[in-house]
């Protein structure tokens, strides 16, 4: 009975969106077939893109070198499939952009063997070589955010980490990748582990999982090597448990600063599916070149959790995964924090943890009322923001004032505070387009 | 005696702080050229910014000090203008009037969406769906931001969703230039009627998919236009609008009419060659 009054962890505010992950959550990680054609766009994280080694024409072993990175703030890209390149040329992307892509034409009769590279043995590597080859591997932030490990990691010289979070919390509902790679893949994140302490500095590794995954803890805190100082932390169930500072909060009780980064907390967190990407290529060299993804929503027959090479189009995953004919809408990501698709021609990326399909009756446009000030949406932030003062001030084109007086630019955008909306404000939406004008406006002074 | 009382106190308080007042003004008070005044009067007090001082006032103490020749204020007509020169004894300069070109031509009769957005009806929202649902990803998308925020009403969208400047009307203060999230406005002289209206980075005849009167990179109106005038970029052609460009040759064989030539009137003049349907319905969504 007293248990029940003992102290939870976890974070002030978030909300409860419907988990809807049991239909993929027990399916096993299926590899997908290669495309046709495959798109591999040169800028696939934060930063800058990505400079081509390879010339049309040319044929590529899977796994080899296609991009070098450009400066500290990019990373490489690797050959999806032995093939040809086709040619290197415009193509679109998430964010409505064109933007160059290396097209790749996979040999059908090919047994498709892997490149291997040069290993980065665990014993020997300075933290430094620990970085260098996350970066020519080609690993960002698996969880969605795209943001380049090798950056993430590096420790600033005046903070030491005493802790690595390992991020398996996965919110967002319709999504099952890390889900999956924590039932699948747990050797793989116990040598990522590894890694990423030896590149920190860090003492001790924390596993997160959220409540609705408890049996996969309990999988998880049995298979850990005595010699790893790891441990396996059960966090409530809400959103936005999976983000950064919500998670520093919940297992640690330290409150990252407006504008800061974990770092200023001595934490670093990386996804789990990083860790494990990490896990699997580095030992022996090789690049990122597919990723696990969920491929769900009432608008797809065949849901599921596959293996599938960057650079997939989305039309030929779509296709695959038997499509409904009815569906109106596709999300790539997933519904709180993902975005909807115009065009079904852009690839998969590094950065895409899965796409969603729905069909017109789920997904009707709403009309939108003027805000009543009822203050849900203050109640929802996870970061003590005020979205109706801030959605009052987008409305009428104050954006410098958002950011100045009400840190606009501390929002990760969540979708809490359209979540609960009762007037149907698209909040998130405006605060994009204000952080969009923002941008703009400080580039252009 | 209370009444007494209280009219005597309010009426010596009143007596001493009107005093007080007098004697600040005198000790306080700031010399200012009566001159700023008359001037200031004289300005359209439109406070667009377009002469690059912060407004009409600090415009017109510039020009009472002589930093400045009035030809610098695009709104004012020319008697305005010569006006205040004759006051202040000064040349009028060369007045350069600025005013917003639009980078696109892809109305919905003429240029395909892939996609439907439903959203807040604004471009700059639109744009950050998935880059607005526009099949050309250069494109104008059509909500008019630009036409809401023009001070002077000088945009207006025409019957297919694409905004027209009235040149006349428009002062170059540049606001439509911030607002467009597809950056497709800039600031030209007015004798800049040489114009490439499409900014789509791809070449060859697959553009014409997404919109008809795109340019498809063909470098026609490079090979027409006398000695360099117009190079290629990009895919886009550039004019070098620093040599002599006073001239129609370059438009003649443009086969979609993206380079066009805008008279005084603002009526656009396309090429003989352009094939430029005539449609007055939107055209149908794109396929998925």
């Amino acid at each position: 009975m007293l248990s029940v009054l003992r102290h939870q962890p976890g974070f002030a505010h978030g909300v409860h969106p419907p988990e809807a992950k049991e239909d993929t959550r027990d399916l096993r990680i299926k590899q997908f077939p290669f495309a046709p054609v495959m798109i591999v766009p040169l800028l696939q994280h934060t930063g800058r893109p990505a400079l081509p080694v390879v010339r049309e024409a040319q044929e590529v072993m899977r796994g080899q070198l296609l991009a070098e990175p450009d400066g500290d703030m990019s990373v490489a890209m690797h050959a999806p499939a032995t093939g040809v390149i086709q040619r290197i040329a415009l193509a679109p992307g998430v964010s409505g952009r064109m933007a160059p892509a290396i097209f790749l034409q996979p040999f059908p009769g090919s047994s498709q063997e892997v490149a291997e590279g040069i290993p980065c043995e665990l014993h020997s590597a300075t933290p430094e070589e620990i970085l260098q080859a996350i970066q020519n591997a080609g690993i960002v932030g698996l969880g969605g955010a795209a943001f380049p490990t090798h950056v993430k990691l590096r420790v600033p010289a005046d903070r030491t980490i005493d802790t690595l979070i390992v991020n398996g919390v996965e919110c967002e509902p319709y999504l099952t990748t890390d889900h999956r790679v924590m039932v699948e893949q747990q050797g793989d994140i116990f040598t990522g582990i590894r890694y990423l302490l030896k590149a920190t500095g860090a003492g001790r590794a924390m596993i997160a999982v959220e409540g609705n995954k408890r049996e996969v803890a309990n999988s998880l805190a049995a298979a850990l090597p005595a010699d790893l100082p790891a441990s396996v932390h059960v966090v409530p169930v809400k959103y936005p448990q999976g983000a950064e500072k919500m998670l520093i909060r919940a297992l640690l009780d330290r409150e990252v600063p407006s504008g800061g980064l974990p770092s200023d907390v001595d934490v670093v967190t990386v996804n789990v599916a990083t860790c494990a990407e990490i896990g699997r290529l580095l030992p022996h060299g090789r690049g990122i070149q597919e990723r696990v993804i969920t491929i769900g929503g009432p608008g797809i027959r065949k849901k599921g959790n596959y293996r599938i090479p960057i650079g997939t189009p989305l039309r030929f995953a779509l296709e695959y995964a038997s499509m409904d004919e009815r569906v109106s809408r596709v999300f790539l990501g997933g519904p709180m924090m993902g975005q909807a698709l115009s065009s079904l021609d852009i690839p998969i990326t590094k950065g895409t943890s899965g796409f969603i399909a729905f069909t017109e009756t789920r997904t009707a446009a709403r009309h939108e009322f003027p805000c009543i000030h009822c203050a849900y949406c203050v109640d929802a932030c996870p970061l003590f923001l005020n979205p109706s003062q801030l959605g009052q001030l987008a409305k009428a084109g104050q954006y410098e004032r958002m950011a100045d007086e009400y840190h606009l630019l501390d929002c990760f955008e969540c979708g809490s505070c359209s979540y609960v909306c009762p007037a149907h404000i698209p909040l998130v939406q405006r605060f994009r387009a204000a952080k969009a004008q923002i941008r703009k406006r400080r580039a252009a002074s | 005696m209370v009444v007494l009382t209280a009219v005597a106190t309010i009426g010596g308080l009143t007596f001493l702080l009107a005093t007080l007042l007098i004697l600040a003004e005198r000790r306080l008070h700031v010399e200012e050229d009566p001159r700023i005044d008359a001037v200031e009067e004289m300005l359209p007090h439109a406070n667009c910014g377009a002469c690059g001082y912060p407004g009409c006032r600090p415009f017109a103490q510039a020009l009472v000090e002589g930093a400045v020749a009035p030809g610098k204020c695009s709104v004012s007509s020319i008697e305005g203008l010569e006006e205040i020169a004759a006051y202040l004894g000064i040349a009028v300069g060369e007045q350069t009037r600025i005013v917003a070109r639009l980078a696109c031509a892809g109305g919905s009769n003429v240029a395909r969406s892939r996609a439907r957005y439903q959203g807040a009806p604004s471009c700059l929202a639109a744009s950050q769906v998935a880059g607005g649902g526009k099949s050309c990803a250069w494109g104008c998308l059509g909500f008019g931001d630009c036409e809401r925020v023009c001070t002077f009403s000088a945009i207006a969208m025409n019957s297919h969703d694409l905004p027209v400047v009235n040149s006349a009307a428009c002062t170059g203060c540049g606001d439509c230039v911030d607002i467009c999230p597809k950056d497709l406005f800039s600031l030209h002289g007015e004798d800049h009627r040489l114009w490439v209206a499409c900014k789509n980075l791809e070449r060859g005849d697959a553009v014409l998919a997404a919109c008809e009167v795109a340019c498809t990179a063909c470098e026609r109106c490079v090979q027409d236009a006398p000695g360099g005038l117009i190079s290629m970029r990009d895919n886009l052609p550039v004019i070098d609008y620093n040599r002599a460009h006073e001239t129609r040759v370059p438009i003649a064989r443009c086969p979609t009419g993206a380079i066009l030539w805008i008279d005084d009137a603002d009526t656009v003049v396309h090429g003989p060659a352009s094939k430029r349907p005539v449609r007055h319905s939107a055209l149908p969504r794109a396929p998925s």
